[in-house]
């Protein structure tokens, strides 16, 4: 399958590529990993008439801590993700995701930043990060903005990145003591879109009741959802079998898949209860509770 | 656009339009037809190739992405006459019938043993998760690749 044709940019620093994007307006896309990106030109779902590549750009990736933040740069490919002894050890949620993330191959070059840009609701990491309540960072030609990630899918396939605008870090404020998280995804097979997936990050007190909770939702909408009602249904309470159970039938209730070959609208909402329950008592278990 | 790469060691130049694929410069451009072309689609594997040094779908890059890089295709393999240690262990443990996906399993599992040169059967079969072949149900492949890694280790 042959893309349409298109011209080809290699800015070598961001103020270049930024002014490009400003320039091209619509007809230009970033090209980052290409793995979401290229799959569509090839079906011609995505013709445009500009490809803006950003991977000549250096300082676009690294992981890295600093500031409060686990600080991802926008180019980091998931392989260094999943490779991070620092990702592996702290951010057990992360590390979750950066696995089940398409197959190893496309993870040799699909980046973190790309999969957040794309705005897909099947992708993986946006219920991750509404999860673990991170913010992106956006330059364009007026400048730098940080965009809490809560904001920044606005509809299927649409973030609230203006055409002129690149995303290039992700932050995930480092979390506490006894936080804990994890990601659980139901899929066909290896390399396929989620049928339903859970992303679970807590912090506990000292009093053992939940401090902090963040439930996001994978492929159950147009967009990633962050399970608001049942990450409230738990904070404040220990996280027992019963407040458990109870996030669980909440964010179930959040969930508005649509049927199709991965299952039916049921199914999908009983998958994402079972899954929430499974990933918070994960979540409970690295966050070094005692039961 | 004027393309410039090193495959298996050697330097090659290309003019080619930016929407050409990475798989079609290598077989049709430069005419190395050992990597093949199976789904089309990122899924399959058949495609893969190491670009500086890391398997990846050959067909979901655009050649001129891959100016400057140093690429690796099973035509490299082979080392004056002598096929590599992976390719023996797929003859001798019949890690293919068709043969159509042994190009991509090739590179993936050149690859993987450079980084795990002792592995278990539950890491060969996580490297070669982005690799589908539809004959042999992996079990002959999961064996070539432990001969090939045996006979590595000496």
């Amino acid at each position: 399958m042959i893309p349409a044709a298109f011209e080809y940019h290699a800015p070598s620093t961001i103020g270049e590529a930024t002014a490009l994007l400003a320039k091209l307006g619509e007809d230009a896309k970033v090209l980052s990993g290409g793995q979401s990106l290229i799959p569509l030109m090839k079906l011609r779902l995505a013709s445009p008439a500009h490809l803006v590549d950003i991977n000549g750009i250096s300082g676009l990736s690294g992981i890295r801590e600093g500031d409060g933040f686990l600080r991802i740069g926008a180019l980091t490919r998931e392989s260094e993700l999943e490779e991070s002894e620092l990702v592996r050890s702290r951010y057990p949620l992360l590390h979750d995701t950066s696995k089940v993330i398409a197959d190893p191959l496309v993870r040799n070059l699909a980046t973190v930043g790309g999969n957040l840009a794309h705005g897909d609701p099947a992708n993986d990491h946006p219920a991750t990060m509404l999860a673990l309540g991170a913010e992106v960072v956006a330059v364009g030609p007026k400048g730098e903005r940080r965009i809490p990630i809560a904001s920044f899918f606005t509809g299927p396939f649409e973030t609230s990145l203006k055409p002129d605008e690149i995303l290039v870090e992700i932050r995930v404020p480092t979390p506490p003591a006894r936080s804990g998280g994890a990601y659980l995804k139901l899929e066909r097979k290896v390399g396929d879109f989620a049928t339903a997936a859970v992303a679970a990050q807590l912090t506990l007190g000292a009093n053992g009741a939940c401090e902090h909770v963040g439930i996001g939702l994978t492929n159950v909408g147009l967009t990633p959802i962050k399970a608001t009602k049942a990450e409230a249904a738990l904070k404040g309470k220990a996280p027992d079998e019963a407040a458990i159970k109870r996030a669980a039938e909440l964010a179930a209730e959040a969930s508005e898949p649509s049927a199709d070959l991965r299952g039916s609208v049921e199914y999908k909402k009983d998958i994402v209860r079972v899954l929430t329950a499974r990933a918070l008592r994960k979540a409970v278990e690295r966050a070094g509770a005692r039961r | 656009m004027l393309v410039k790469l090193s495959i298996n060691g050697e330097t090659h130049e290309a003019n080619v339009e930016p929407r050409l694929l990475l798989v079609h410069l290598i077989r049709e451009v430069l005419r190395l037809t050992g990597t093949h072309i199976g789904c089309d689609t990122t899924h399959c594997g058949a495609c893969t190739i190491l670009m500086d040094g890391r398997p990846v779908k050959s067909c979901t890059i655009f050649a001129v992405q891959a100016q400057g890089k140093q690429l690796m295709t099973v035509e490299g393999l082979e080392q004056d006459g002598k096929l590599h240690p992976l390719q023996a262990g797929f003859m001798a443990e019949h890690g293919l019938q068709c043969g159509y996906c042994t190009p991509g399993m090739l590179m993936t599992s050149y690859a993987f043993l450079k980084k795990h040169p002792k592995p278990s059967e539950d890491e060969i079969r996580w490297a070669i998760s982005g690799n589908l072949c539809r004959c042999t149900g992996y079990v002959n492949i999961v064996k070539a690749v432990q001969h090939a890694a045996a006979a590595i280790a000496g």
